[in-house]
């Protein structure tokens, strides 16, 4: 219908006349634009695509993948029954918290014999292997949760303790004592539940109910040990 | 070849009894899935042997049987998921059976019911390691509120000895029995003595008792755990001679004696080698008779009298001893 009617049409078709009348006044120019721009919402999550991350700064780069540590840190710090970790996991944050924790918890050169605490690469060891462990017993399980799914929740369910090692070597800078122990063993023992709710409430959904206890079992033991490491820490 | 009244319906002890003392009697479909027929069905064996060898009788039965024929390779990661099939219920069904182990009940009969399982022994063992070091650590700890020239440490490669120690004992024990098993068998097909899978779940299992009585680890905690042993080996030894079998179990109770006793010497010193220099005044004590010689006691303290109690406590050493 986009040709101009002009003529009111046959004497015949009298009665749709006035029908039909006002379209005589009708024009439809030949130059309306019938070309644009579709935008689709989802284009700007196709970053990998985009070859604009070459040209970016390197403070975009690093800032970018520092805010995905710190979104999931986050959603550890406040637990929630969330998808993130499990869907964009990234090694990153596992990566600094087991370095941080294992350069706090090295026995510092002084006491240099066997008796002492724990060497760097046995912390470091501890924990990736002891997360490697747990993972596997998960699927050998019967768990439907990819292995650096789970690494990725492990190794972030680690926050809470390095924040109590923090604590507790801040706390050892006075005296000692037996406060002194009570206010380290009641930290540390508020972040070991905390790491335990954390990551049962990422983990235990990937289980079949009637094992899992067999799989929350050996986090709990993992950090368990961890939390022991901190607890007999001494400077 | 079973006879058909053999598939019927049989009381679980007069079943299980029947498969302890006739095990080429054909066995049928698992346990845990009940035939059409309402049979109580007995446990298969780890199911590349027994399944292998069975004929199937009734046509139903096929399809279930064929399933388990296929064993995935060793390479698959299949196959070792087959040794972790077991549920939370059963795990802790398994634990309690080890911690009562009665004569006439074999544990890898009743309990096991032929479906060994490698989480139990795995993880009972990285738990015992790691509750040793922390006690032997906590022993320390409290030896030193006690007494406060003595050097508290974390002492962190307690930890890697109790692994390894633990570990190699729950692993490279039940392979030496087993070998020696089959040896003395002769090579009947598999179905006299057990697989090395249900020898390490048993040696896994029974090494849970420890796990409570650490702080004891004495003569109580040994008893159990060694009865839990015998009872389920007498069964296969009990064909041999009278001589093989004795020596036999009095080796597998002396082996976990030994355990026990180098644990507790190890982990359980009240007081470690100090590593300050002693005071002028100190009473270098003699070396105890029957402490290991690594473990020379140069502790110098000014009280001797209490010292002296302590060393007389832990001259004791089959005694369980409560440390306070």
């Amino acid at each position: 219908m986009a040709e101009a009617a002009e003529s009111p049409g046959d004497p015949g078709t009298a009665s749709p006349r006035p029908l039909f009348a006002g379209l005589s006044d009708i024009s439809i120019s030949q130059d309306i634009p019938v070309e644009g721009e579709i935008t689709i919402p989802m284009r700007s999550r196709i970053r990998e695509f985009d070859s604009s991350t070459l040209n970016e700064s390197v403070q975009n780069t690093i800032m970018r993948d520092l805010k995905a540590v710190g979104k999931k840190f986050m959603h550890v710090l406040y637990p929630r029954k969330s998808n993130t970790l499990l869907r964009d996991w990234d090694l990153w944050g596992p990566l600094i918290l087991c370095v941080t924790l294992a350069l706090m918890l090295q026995r510092g050169s002084v006491d240099s014999e066997k008796d002492g605490g724990p060497q760097f690469a046995e912390v470091f060891v501890i924990v990736w292997f002891g997360a490697v462990t747990i993972t596997l017993n998960s699927k050998l399980l019967g768990g439907n949760i990819s292995f650096f799914q789970s690494l990725c929740v492990l190794g972030y369910c680690i926050l809470p303790l390095t924040v109590a090692m923090l604590v507790c070597r801040l706390v050892l800078l006075a005296e000692p004592g037996p406060i002194n122990f009570m206010v380290r063993l009641f930290v540390v023992i508020v972040m070991f539940a905390w790491s335990i709710i954390a990551s049962t409430a990422f983990l235990a959904d990937s289980q079949p109910p009637n094992r899992k206890a067999l799989a929350v079992y050996p986090v709990f033991l993992f950090y368990f040990v961890i939390s022991w490491m901190i607890l007999t820490f001494t400077p | 070849m079973a006879a058909a009244d053999e598939l019927a319906f049989h009381e679980f002890e007069e079943a299980t009894n029947l498969l302890a003392e006739t095990p080429e009697a054909a066995t049928t479909s698992r346990s845990e899935q009940l035939t059409p027929q309402g049979h109580v069905a007995v446990a298969v064996g780890s199911g590349d042997s027994y399944g292998a060898e069975d004929e199937v009788e009734e046509s139903d039965k096929t399809a279930l049987l064929q399933e388990e024929k296929q064993q995935p390779g060793f390479w698959t990661f299949g196959y070792y998921q087959s040794f972790f099939d077991v549920d939370t219920w059963q795990v802790l069904d398994r634990i309690r059976g080890s911690l009562l182990p009665r004569p006439g009940h074999n544990f890898v009969r009743h309990r096991l019911r032929n479906r060994p399982d490698l989480y139990g022994p795995f993880w009972i063992c990285a738990t015992l390691a790691f509750v040793l070091a922390i006690t032997g650590n906590l022993t320390l700890l409290l030896a030193q509120r006690r007494d406060p020239s003595i050097h508290y440490s974390p002492q962190f490669h307690k930890v890697t000895v109790a692994g390894v120690t633990i570990y190699c004992y729950a692993w490279l024990v039940p392979l030496a029995l087993w070998g020696f098993l089959r040896w003395r068998q002769g090579v009947r097909e598999r179905l006299g003595p057990y697989t090395f899978l249900e020898t390490v779940c048993v040696y896994g299992y029974s090494l849970f008792v420890f796990i409570p009585t650490v702080w004891l680890f004495g003569v109580l905690a040994l008893a159990l755990s060694a009865a839990g042993l015998v009872f389920t080996l007498w069964p296969v030894v009990r064909e041999d001679t009278r001589l093989a079998a004795a020596v036999l179990l009095s080796v597998v109770v002396l082996l976990h004696a030994l355990l026990a006793l180098g644990c507790k010497f190890y982990f359980f010193q009240p007081l470690p080698p100090a590593h300050v220099a002693p005071p002028p005044r100190a009473t270098a004590l003699p070396p105890s008779i029957l402490l290991p010689p690594t473990s020379p006691w140069s502790v110098a303290t000014p009280d001797g009298q209490s010292l002296q109690a302590q060393h007389e406590r832990t001259l004791l050493p089959a005694l369980p001893t409560l440390r306070p």
